[in-house]
């Protein structure tokens, strides 16, 4: 290669770097090991790891997931198999994202979806490009204040250095706040962004939120945990345009925070600006069903700088322990995991609501997670320490996502279905012992 | 051999613009449609949009690519061809009896700067 090139060395190659740019000393990195000593190492950090009874939630949650998703998902010839960038290479990862498709369409009601997004952010982020694509010549996108604090940084750094602006809905007890939304969709609003449940775990409710958006042109779109979807409206029932969320819920274990699976419908009047892979199911020439990418306009290898987005992926893995875990459950078995994670959070609530040095704020709907405030911060440090001695994750504490001194003193508890009777009680033994 | 009307104007992006009773019609030359291959969807703008001379944003999408409309002349939208939306291929069967949207305040010296029949004839054959 390199007497292809003209060169007779690799510094030769760098030869137009100036020295101060280019590393003098050797790179600090250790040196190679043998596998025995790597297993050891990697046991060693992995013992670090403290088991627990986990009621942390703030986005990603410990539902149960049937072992068929693990069994089905790991099969090679689903692992190995890339995205399906050719329409003809893998008929059977396609009609997975066909099937994906039909599912998210069916718990939200809405008329078409793809084939999945990266995460839940990255959803609302495409939702916001399709608020400003679709009503053109519009800059700016209303924000509600309880969405999940990282995917407001997300929309952040997509606004940053364009035109693009964001404007936050304030919030008030703990839901968004819309009051005069009317003379806040300007004529540079293109769309709303909203959340339920929100970033508290709380349901928000979206009355008449659609007509006064739409009478002025606008879209809406709400994102929601796909799960609760099992017993809240959908964004079809509240007349929403876009639907968004993360599948996390559904399958897809927690493995720190990621990768997950976010998805995006819509309806028939923005399928054309609506980014990402779509599958379609066809016949071929014998007429066989089969399945094919579709609607392959609006993607940026074929309309390169006009393209609706710069996404031309999915996650299919992600993507397929969705559609696995929904086949395995159904819509009764969805409905069931909704419902018991309601009741579950609903009761241990209850309880700790009658503790002294605790309330539950707001007096609002919610669905498997709550925002419970201490009323001093010692005493919550406290609280925290102690279930982490009995083995259990009190909450996530809301100041960490939103390093904000005025969450400081909120925790959010999030209970699912997979939270045993025992593990509840569990809880509230030692939060009473600490709360006393 | 392109089809070419002498009773319409011409752009540079192979629309024509043909006046009538006080409205400038636009659609797509014979030489666009046969270039653009079967076309599947027309993205129209709305009645009551205001277009600026080369305004880009209603896409044409045949099986084989997707390209835009630039507007050829700047006005408002007074009418757009419905029967686009169910049969966008009417575009492929008789691409100057289907127009795809109408103008009106638009300007006749921006009419005017379109090129006629010959001119565009010869612009084809300098392609």
């Amino acid at each position: 290669m390199m007497a292809a090139i003209g060169i007779h060395s690799l510094e030769e190659l760098y030869g137009d770097l100036s020295e101060e740019i280019l590393l003098s000393d050797s790179v600090p990195i250790s040196q190679g090991r043998s596998e025995d000593e790597v297993i050891r190492m990697i046991t060693t950090l992995a013992n670090r790891n403290v088991k627990g009874i986990p009621f942390l939630g703030a986005g990603c949650y410990d539902h149960i997931i049937p072992s068929v998703v693990e069994a089905i998902s790991s099969l090679p010839s689903f692992v190995t198999a890339y995205t399906p960038y050719q329409a003809e290479m893998s008929q059977g990862i396609l009609q997975v994202m066909y099937e994906f498709q039909s599912m998210i369409c069916q718990l939200t009601g809405m008329d078409v979806s793809n084939a999945s997004l990266y995460d839940g952010a990255n959803a609302l982020v495409e939702a916001a490009n399709i608020c400003l694509n679709f009503t053109r010549g519009k800059n700016t996108v209303l924000v509600s204040s309880t969405i999940h604090p990282f995917a407001l940084q997300v929309l952040a750094t997509w606004a940053l250095g364009t035109e693009r602006k964001l404007v936050l809905l304030p919030e008030i007890e703990g839901v968004c706040d819309f009051t005069s939304l009317d003379e806040k969709l300007t004529s540079e609003v293109g769309g709303v962004l909203v959340q339920s449940p929100n970033c508290y775990g709380l349901l928000e409710d979206y009355s008449n939120l659609a007509e006064t958006i739409h009478a002025k042109g606008d879209l809406l779109c709400i994102s929601s945990d796909p799960l609760s979807l099992g017993l809240q409206k959908s964004q079809r029932q509240w007349n929403a345009d876009i639907a968004v969320g993360d599948t996390q819920a559904f399958g897809i274990p927690l493995s720190f925070g990621g990768p997950t699976c976010g998805y995006m419908a819509v309806t028939d009047a923005l399928v054309r600006k609506m980014p990402g892979r779509i599958v379609g199911a066809t016949t071929d020439a014998n007429g066989k069903r089969g399945f094919v990418l579709t609607l392959q306009a609006r993607e940026q290898h074929i309309k390169r700088e006009r393209a609706t987005s710069n996404v031309c992926t999915n996650n299919a893995l992600s993507a397929l322990m969705t559609t696995v875990y929904l086949s395995s459950l159904g819509w009764g078995g969805v409905k069931e995991a909704a419902s018991q994670s309601y009741v579950k959070a609903h009761y241990l609530a209850y309880h700790l609501a009658q503790l002294p040095g605790i309330t539950i704020p707001w007096d609002k709907p919610y669905w498997c997670e709550f925002p419970l405030v201490f009323h001093d911060a010692k005493k919550m440090r406290k609280y925290i320490q102690e279930l982490r001695n009995e083995g259990i994750y009190a909450g996530v504490r809301f100041s960490s996502l939103t390093r904000r001194s005025k969450d400081e003193l909120i925790l959010l508890v999030a209970v699912t279905e997979k939270r045993s009777r025992e593990e509840l009680e569990l809880y509230l033994a030692a939060a009473r012992r600490v709360m006393k | 051999m392109s089809k070419i009307l002498s009773d319409c104007r011409y752009s540079k992006d192979h629309e024509w613009v043909k006046i009538k009773e006080g409205k400038a019609y636009v659609g797509i030359t014979d030489y666009a449609q046969a270039s653009l291959g079967e076309i599947v969807y027309v993205e129209t703008p709305k009645v009551g949009d205001h277009l600026a001379l080369g305004d880009d944003f209603c896409n044409i999408e045949s099986v084989k690519a997707a390209s835009p409309i630039i507007n050829p002349l700047a006005g408002d939208v007074v009418e757009v061809n419905k029967s686009l939306e169910g049969q966008p291929e009417l575009l492929n069967q008789n691409c100057y009896d289907n127009y795809i949207y109408a103008l009106d305040k638009f300007n006749q010296s921006e009419f005017d700067a379109l090129m006629d029949s010959s001119q565009y004839e010869l612009f084809l054959q300098s392609k």
